[in-house]
């Protein structure tokens, strides 16, 4: 144990500065100084300072170093992630702050930043304990973020369900570390637990059986198959912006703890079956999710169905275990997050005006509003993998990475899922493009900080699907942490 | 001195009848105190494999008291949600919430 010094703090200067930023918006929200939506302006200002400030100061060697007792790691890989939660909730507030009885609650601004709190710590946890507290830090101010609407019935049912659902999930989780725990001989660090487990007295089948009950808790908050049926319920019942949290920033965060714990604790071939059992589970969320994401008339589903597709995708890089495997699971992440807010924030423009998130109120969108559906149009061409968009280029990348590592056969189901989610996504846009719109169509308001936000997404959906080379370069930075 | 083997298979009958009550019972702190009875085995599990394994190391007492502070905050936002859902369904037992559907 060394004693606090400046490394330690620089280490965690993100993490301080979220906190702090917390408090100054507890304080502004209980003067009453500051009222209504300059709470959310506030926290936008404070979270691109945070990424501002980190980035000039706190950016890590590529292979960092384990930091505060060897609990969490400072490198290149938790660093891209935990500025991509910064980003990717402050995206999510430019969606809020127009949102009555949403945007101007101080508590909603709090909580989102002590998940985004908690999902920092998810991508930098270096042993078990670290691992459970961050994960529960970030997921149990969303079960608050999913009821956030106590006055809807469908708004309190989705936190209701994702807190019954969750905390079973966590339960069997924390059984699983439990028993990692014990059979590696009392080691909590990954790398000193993989060391453990090789020399374990216990049976083979029963440390996989543990560790397949700790991949079931990484299954749900991923909405992995067969974990995957909490989310179409919960993203529909939710907040729109919370629904793109969830499917974003949350997701991301499961996968950057996933990464580490299947390629630091559990390299492959350190235990049968182990690798296979991945590839099947990418194999069987990617079909499930891109085929029940065909019969819905819903969009909020839609997104759903089509976000356990992509985590499907995302698994395949995961099982690959190589470095073209991570940087391919990180630029995948990164293109998804950034796509997936831009889809979730034309959804919530269309619940704004229309008071409804069914399919059909898209009808004779591009008479109405024409800039917006240019702006579906990317997301939702980006989302099923069409070039010149991001999308198509991250497939290409976690494609590539399955081939290489011999899982070819886990590419072509990929290939044929992606065929297949071209469909519905065409769909949604055939409604938008071709049809005409009802005679009493309510006119579409699109909030001022909302065009901003949609315009930069789409931007950078189109920018980073035609030059894609800096992007990349992070993921291989971030990739080059695990295999230097 | 009692086996480790006997601690551990209290604690796994335990999950057992924990899970047990959450897939079983209807009536939402119902399931929640099954939970409990689930966080509940965990602690027993790792209280026995630190007082065997590496009784002079602390990692298991740190893990020990975050997973009982951890399920305290859950079961605080899980009563909380249950009385917002009580409030809109006039119950909280989970046949009756069922209005997401595919």
């Amino acid at each position: 144990m060394s004693a606090l010094n400046s490394a330690m703090l620089l280490a965690l200067l993100p993490e301080l500065m979220v906190l702090a930023l917390m408090g100054l918006v507890l304080i502004a929200d209980l003067s009453g100084r500051v009222k209504g939506r300059n709470l959310g302006w506030l926290t936008i200002v404070g979270l691109v300072v945070v990424v501002l400030v980190s980035v000039s100061t706190a950016m890590p060697d590529a292979t960092g170093a384990a930091v505060w007792g060897g609990t969490l790691k400072h490198d290149a890989l938790s660093f891209v992630f935990r500025m991509l939660f910064l980003i990717a909730a402050a995206l999510t507030v430019f969606f809020v702050l127009d949102v009555p009885a949403l945007g101007d609650r101080g508590a909603f601004y709090l909580l989102l930043l002590a998940s985004v709190l908690g999902m920092m710590l998810m991508a930098m946890a270096n042993d078990l304990i670290m691992l459970f507290l961050a994960m529960e830090t970030a997921t149990i101010p969303l079960y608050v973020l999913a009821g956030f609407f106590t006055g809807r019935r469908d708004s309190v049912e989705a936190g209701f369900k994702y807190l019954l659902f969750g905390a079973l999930a966590s339960g069997f989780m924390l059984y699983g570390l439990s028993l990692l725990y014990g059979f590696s001989g009392g080691e909590v660090e990954f790398a000193a637990l993989a060391q453990g487990l090789s020399k374990t007295q216990a049976p083979t089948w029963a440390v996989l059986a543990a560790l397949m009950i700790v991949i079931a808790g990484f299954a749900f908050k991923v909405a992995a198959v067969p974990f995957h049926f909490w989310a179409p319920d919960v993203y529909q019942g939710a907040p729109t912006p919370v629904a793109a949290f969830l499917s974003t920033a949350s997701k991301a965060a499961g996968f950057a703890l996933l990464v580490r714990v299947a390629l630091v604790a559990f390299p492959s071939g350190s235990l049968p079956w182990w690798g296979a059992a991945l590839a099947a589970m990418a194999a069987a969320t990617m079909t499930l999710g891109n085929i029940l994401a065909l019969t819905q008339t819903d969009l909020k589903r839609l997104l759903a169905y089509s976000s356990i597709g992509h985590a499907g995708y995302i698994l395949m890089g995961v099982v690959a275990a190589t470095k073209l495997g991570l940087t391919a699971v990180v630029f995948y992440l990164l293109v998804y997050m950034l796509t997936n807010l831009a889809a979730f924030g034309i959804v919530a423009v269309l619940e704004r005006s229309t008071g409804s998130t069914s399919a059909a109120n898209l009808a004779g969108l591009y008479k109405r509003s024409p800039w917006l559906t240019l702006a579906t149009l990317a997301a939702f061409l980006s989302l099923a993998g069409v070039p010149p968009f991001a999308g198509f280029v991250a497939k290409v990348w976690v494609f590539m990475a399955a081939v290489e590592a011999n899982l070819a056969w886990l590419a072509v189901i990929a290939v044929l899922n992606s065929i297949v989610g071209i469909y519905y996504y065409l769909v949604v846009l055939k409604v938008a493009y071709e049809y005409d719109p009802p005679e009493d169509a309510p006119p579409i308001v699109v909030s001022r900080p909302v065009v901003w936000a949609l315009a930069a997404l789409a931007v950078f959906i189109v920018i980073a699907g035609v030059a894609f080379g800096p992007w990349f370069g992070w993921g291989k930075w971030a990739a080059a942490a695990l295999f230097p | 001195m009692i086996p480790l083997s006997w601690y551990l298979i209290v604690a796994a009958l335990l999950f057992g009848i924990g899970v047990y009550g959450v897939l079983a019972r209807k009536n939402a702190v119902a399931i929640l105190i099954g939970l409990e009875l689930m966080f509940n085995a965990v602690l027993v599990n790792v209280l026995a494999f630190w007082r065997y394994l590496q009784p002079t190391g602390t990692a298991g007492l740190v893990f020990a008291v975050i997973i009982f502070a951890v399920a305290a905050a859950e079961v605080a936002v899980g009563l909380a949600l249950f009385i917002a859902v009580y409030r809109r369904f006039g119950s909280s037992d989970v046949d009756d919430i069922n209005l997401l559907k595919w």
